[in-house]
């Protein structure tokens, strides 16, 4: 029985896509792969085709917002019951899968984010970026009134009410910690669970320290506006 | 009446009429040309009429009247942008939406076709 769907927005991603693909097969072998192309220029497309899963093909690429909720409207129509979003560049690791969708079997979360920082192995990030990301989760913490450690993971599993909420309304900006704020505002249950990820093995990181300070600077400006915005409340939860 | 007021005159009334043969062209949507409208009036009534500016802008606290003018430019310039940045903001929600929507029909269709052809396999 098919238990879920797997979210990969991908962009320019052919190196790993096919073995992010494989690695999902192999391990969670009952949920189904979408693959959201985000207007990719390599043959990111036709890798995942080839593997099987079903391709969706931004016809230009559109941003990693448009991209994800792409992937949560297929969900939404197709009725699944569960959600997870899943990097296509090789990060996050399949098994995991399964400890993260745990609170939403359980029915004690609407929304279950993968944290790297959450005691388990050691992931060790720069520190500009490290303090950017401390600083955020602080901010998203004091806003959720729970404790949040990695607002900017994309590794996170949606209950069908949320995918339903995300079908309609999904930030484009920059929708991880975004989202975060907006399910609180409207009403869901918000969990994190510690996963393991996998350090990044090839290339340097293109997060300077500037860079890092003025991701967060707007980050945290999108939030302000988000805690502005009306937005429609679920049915479930306050 | 002097120069500067006839050529004031003249360009209010060019603008003015710029807007209306847009609209009646169907190349100015009327609910986006209500402020050019009314800001193409405006300018008119106060080219017409000097006795106008003066007495609205003293009125108001303005000791000098041209400034007036300024700041109605100024005002109506800034409005008009904010409008077209909504209506903006606006069109590339609907863009975004009607791209998801055709992703998702073409998969559809793909997947309906897919069965189709199952179908026809297994009559044969």
């Amino acid at each position: 029985m098919v238990r879920g769907l797997i979210i990969i927005p991908a962009y320019n991603e052919e190196v790993t896509i096919g073995a992010v693909i494989k690695e999902i097969r192999t391990h969670i072998p009952d949920f189904d792969i979408v693959v959201v192309d985000d207007g990719s220029t390599d043959s990111t497309a036709s890798v995942a085709r080839s593997s099987g899963v079903t391709v969706l093909s931004l016809p230009f690429n559109m941003g990693i917002g448009t991209a994800v909720q792409t992937g949560y409207k297929y969900a939404q129509r197709k009725g699944y019951p569960v959600a997870v979003q899943f990097d296509a560049d090789g990060q996050h690791i399949a098994e995991e899968v399964n400890s993260l969708i745990g609170p939403l079997l359980r029915e004690e979360s609407d929304f279950v984010v993968g944290s790297r920082f959450l005691s388990k192995g050691s992931y060790r990030v720069g520190w500009a970026r490290g303090l950017g990301i401390r600083i955020l989760s602080a901010v998203i913490s004091s806003v959720l009134g729970s404790r949040i450690t990695d607002p900017t993971s994309g590794f996170r599993a949606a209950s069908r009410d949320v995918i339903e909420f995300f079908s309609r309304y999904y930030p484009d900006d920059y929708p991880e910690p975004e989202s975060l704020v907006l399910l609180h505002k409207a009403g869901f249950r918000i969990q994190e669970v510690p996963v393991r990820m996998r350090q990044r093995t090839g290339g340097r990181s293109s997060i300077t320290p500037l860079r890092a300070f003025y991701y967060m600077v707007k980050v945290l400006l999108a939030i302000l506006i988000d805690l502005f915005k009306t937005v429609p409340r679920s049915g479930k939860g306050g | 009446m002097d120069i500067i007021r006839v050529l004031a005159t003249m360009v209010s009334l060019g603008i003015l009429f710029l807007v209306l043969e847009l609209i009646r062209r169907n190349r100015l949507k009327e609910k986006y040309s209500l402020l050019w409208l009314f800001s193409s009036v405006v300018m008119l009534c106060f080219s017409l009429s000097r006795e106008l500016l003066h007495t609205v802008s003293l009125s108001i606290g303005i000791k000098y009247p041209p400034s007036f003018i300024f700041l109605l430019a100024f005002l109506f310039l800034t409005v008009i942008t904010i409008h077209i940045t909504s209506v903006i903001s606006e069109l590339s929600e609907r863009n975004k939406a009607l791209l998801q929507e055709i992703v998702l029909l073409r998969e559809a269709l793909k997947e309906r076709s897919g069965k189709e052809d199952e179908q026809e396999s297994q009559d044969k």
